[in-house]
This record gives structure tokens, C-alpha cells and sequence, in this order.
């Protein structure tokens, strides 16, 4: 496959607890940029980032409109915003309606991402009780990406990965654990 | 699985980027790609066409199409009092301000439904100053304008609207400002005794009024950066000296050469105020 460029999560009810472990394992240095969209992020309340900068080995930021996805940076998705990648990389923001009733919405991230990164993107659904991302996640395999799945019998939620299993399918479905372990080697393989 | 061919679509997105321009006025050569790029595709998908060449096609042929396409590129959503430490800080920091002007010119610019038009009148009453008040209500899509003007919401957003209201020290209960009926609510037609709306483009048209205050929420994240600084451009050129721009609580002017020319009021809520003295000339 292609060399890796840019990894994007996304996360709904029970993602605070799998972030922490997966976010944990992502070992720096990390040559590219992981980018994190999840519904628990509250408007206003901001307490996302903070949570998973205690746990987490890398820089944990929220996506800044306009400026560059950074390797070696986790980049959250803002509270009350669809996060958008553009082609050249940097972030954008948007206020279009919410997509299954979340705001961000996975599958804005993911499908941008996949149009800016092409085969150089790996899109990683964990779990949740929605349908968002099922969409996104196919729009980065026809973009020659990568998908990566949680299996849903060990998903708190088990909602989300089995939509993007039904509709995307998935080139790996791993239990949490083995998750990161994963991304780590792709992000070093050449 | 079909594979999806970026450069392909890339071509169909600017032909009909170009269509629109040349057929119609409208143009979208500025705006930020990757969500005009989404909208497209929803319209592709709400419209059944398959492609975006299709739309094009009916862009070009059928004359009224156009108006279901601005409707769809351009974004009717918002709240009353969304964020409401910004609409508590324009009652608290911004209007005792304001009120030292004898006659008060607000322009609300992308105003969409105009919910934050109603929002504002009531926070203007609210203070004792709507009365010497004119607001502007600028927006380039007719139909959002026209429900701006009817003022009419769906009755779920109410109760969120309220906490909005209170949460922003509101002094009433917000059900005092509008009608229930059926799903809906309407908004007190006398709010919009001192409102002018009208059809403005921020991509084309140039500055209409000389104002005291200028809001333009969330409307500049969708525009590339050429197009926010020409913007920013005509907001810094419409406001007086000493007056206010309000923007997006996520929107800041990192990167705009107009930047020189503004001093965050409060930068965290992103309130600025036009410097009285010009940055660039002056000092040599």
C-alpha cells in the first residue's frame, strides 16, 4: 500500500475510554498526524483535550482553522464544528447542519480527509451508537485508503463499527488492543 | 467498490464553479474547497443528477435552478444567542459603548434565518437602545432572507433557544419575544421595526453604511483566504472608528493583513474594535 500520511479516529459513546488506551499505545515519534473526531466533545466544555493530554504520549491540540495538520500531533476536532481537511493539508471549519445529529460529524472529517490524503490515509472507527462515519469510512477505501475497524463485539457501543463494517467493510477489524500496535508500524513502514 | 477519481471531479467542481459565475453572478472561485465541495455533492445526491456535470447542465438550461443551488451553498443554519458568553459580553462590554453614539448603525452581515438578528434586537431593547438603532441584515441567499424576515422557527429550537437567552442575562423569559403555534414559533414583528434586510454579497458588493458594530459569525470560515481578507477589508472600511466587529467564537484574524488595524476587545470571544489610530501611516 501507499505510505502512510495521516490517520483520523472517529469516536462516539464509550470513545473517551477507548481513546484513552489507543492514545496511550501511539508511541512517538510519530511521523504524521492523527486526527480525532468525537461526538462526546461538549460545546463549550473543552474538556476533551485535556483528558486525553494526560494519557496520551503525543501532543494533544485542538484542530486550529486554517493552520497545518502537524505530525507527530493529535488533533482534536472542535466543540460546535464540522473539522474539515483541506488539500493542502491545513484545517477548516464549518456550521452546516449536523449529520445524524452530530456536530462534528465524523463523516465530514473522514471524507474530507480521504479527498486531501488519498491511499496515504487510514481511517479508524471505534466505537459508538451512531451511523456516522459508515459514509466517511467508505470514502476513504474508494479513495484507496485504509480502514480500520473495532471489532464490534468488544465495542462499548457496538452501533458504529457494525454500520461501517455494513456499509464500508473494513481491510482490518481488531479488538481495541490491537489497534494501535497496528497504526505504529504502518506510520513507520516506508 | 467504485473507485472515486479526485481529478475527475476536481474538473466537474470547476465548470460548474464557472457556470455559475459566468451564467449567473454567483461567484464561489473564493470559498473554501473542501466544503463547497461537500455541498456540491449533497446537491448532486438531493437532486438525483449522478454527477456534478449534470447539475451543471441544469444550472446552464434551466434558469429558475439557480436559486435551489444558492440555497443549497449556502448555510441557513443558526440559534438564537448561539454562544451566549458573546451575546452576554455585546450586552455587558459592547453596548455601554455603543451608547455614547447618538444614532447607532449595526450591520449584521451573512445574516441567514436571522436568528441572531432577532437575538440582537432583543438584546438592543433590552438595554434601552433600540431606538436609536438601525440594523442592517445582509444576506445573499433571497430565500434565507425571506425567512429571516418572517421570523419564523421550528418550535424544538426553543427550548435550547431559552437556556441560549438566559445564559446570555437575559431579563425576561425568552417566550415573551415570540408566538407558539402548532410546531412553530414566531418571532414579535416589532423586533424588526428597525431592520432592513437586503441582498448583499460579501464575495462582490461593496460597503453600503457606515456602522458602529458589525457581526459576521461563522460566515468567514467558509471563504479561502483572499476572499476573508477582502472581507475583513469591508467590514475594517464600514466601521467607524472606535466601532466593533464580532465574529465567530472559532473565526480570528490570525492571518489577515487587517489584523494591524483591529484591537481584541476580548480576544477569546473574538470582539475587536477598530483602532482609532490607522496602524500602517501616521508614525513616520
Amino acid at each position: 500500500m501507499a505510505r502512510l500520511e495521516a490517520i483520523v479516529i472517529g469516536c462516539s459513546a464509550g470513545g473517551l475510554g477507548a481513546l484513552e488506551p489507543l492514545l496511550r499505545a501511539l508511541a512517538p515519534p510519530l511521523p504524521l498526524p492523527v486526527i480525532v473526531c468525537s461526538h462526546s466533545a461538549e460545546p463549550g466544555t473543552g474538556l476533551l483535550g485535556p483528558l486525553l493530554a494526560r494519557y496520551a504520549r503525543l501532543p494533544v491540540r485542538e484542530a486550529r482553522e486554517r493552520w497545518p495538520a502537524e505530525a507527530g500531533t493529535i488533533h482534536l476536532a472542535p466543540a460546535g464544528y464540522h473539522l474539515l481537511i483541506e488539500r493542502d493539508r491545513c484545517f477548516a471549519y464549518s456550521v452546516d447542519e449536523p449529520v445524524h445529529y452530530s456536530r462534528p460529524s465524523i463523516d465530514v472529517l473522514f471524507e474530507s480527509a480521504a479527498d486531501a490524503y488519498g491511499a496515504g490515509l487510514a481511517g479508524v472507527m471505534l466505537t459508538g451508537a451512531s451511523p456516522d462515519g459508515a459514509k466517511g469510512l467508505m470514502r476513504i477505501r474508494q479513495a484507496g485508503g485504509l480502514a480500520i475497524v473495532q471489532d464490534p463485539a468488544e465495542a462499548l457501543a457496538s452501533a458504529m463499527p457494525q454500520a461501517a463494517l455494513d456499509q464500508a467493510g473494513a481491510d482490518h477489524c481488531l479488538p481495541l488492543a490491537r489497534i494501535a500496535p497496528l497504526l505504529n508500524e504502518l506510520a513507520h513502514r516506508e | 467498490m467504485d473507485r472515486i477519481d479526485p481529478a475527475l471531479e476536481d474538473i466537474e467542481l470547476e465548470l460548474f464553479v464557472r457556470a455559475l459565475r459566468q451564467r449567473h453572478g454567483y461567484d464561489f472561485g473564493h470559498y473554501a474547497p473542501a466544503s463547497l465541495r461537500r455541498r456540491v455533492r449533497q446537491l448532486v445526491h438531493a437532486h438525483d443528477t449522478g454527477t456534478i456535470s449534470a447539475l451543471t447542465g441544469r444550472l446552464l438550461h434551466e434558469p429558475e435552478f439557480v436559486f435551489e443551488v444558492i440555497e443549497g451553498l449556502s448555510v441557513p443554519v443558526s440559534d438564537m444567542f448561539r454562544d451566549p458568553p458573546v451575546f452576554r459580553a455585546l450586552r455587558e462590554q459592547v453596548l455601554p459603548l455603543l451608547a455614547s453614539w447618538p444614532r447607532i448603525n449595526i450591520w449584521q452581515a451573512g445574516c441567514a434565518s436571522g436568528q441572531e438578528v432577532y437575538s440582537l434586537a432583543i438584546l438592543l431593547e433590552e438595554e434601552g437602545l433600540y431606538d436609536r438603532c438601525q440594523i442592517y441584515a445582509t444576506d445573499f441567499n433571497p430565500a434565507a432572507l425571506r425567512r429571516a424576515q418572517e421570523g419564523i422557527y421550528p418550535v424544538r429550537a426553543a427550548q435550547a433557544w431559552s437556556r441560549n437567552y438566559q445564559e446570555a442575562g437575559g431579563r425576561h423569559s425568552l417566550a415573551d419575544y415570540y408566538s407558539a403555534r402548532y410546531e412553530f414559533i414566531k418571532l414579535d414583528q416589532r423586533l424588526r421595526r428597525n431592520v432592513s434586510f437586503a441582498n448583499h454579497n460579501l464575495v462582490t458588493d461593496k460597503v453600503f453604511c457606515e456602522a458602529q458594530l458589525v457581526l459576521c459569525r461563522n460566515v468567514l470560515i467558509y471563504f479561502a483566504n483572499p476572499l476573508q481578507d477582502r472581507v475583513l477589508g469591508l467590514f475594517r472600511d464600514s466601521l467607524v472608528r472606535g466601532g466593533f466587529l464580532c465574529l465567530g467564537l472559532r473565526e480570528s484574524l490570525d492571518f489577515a493583513p487587517s489584523a494591524a488595524d483591529f484591537t481584541a476587545l476580548d480576544a477569546d470571544l473574538r470582539i475587536y474594535r477598530r483602532n482609532v489610530f490607522p496602524a500602517s501611516d501616521g508614525a513616520a
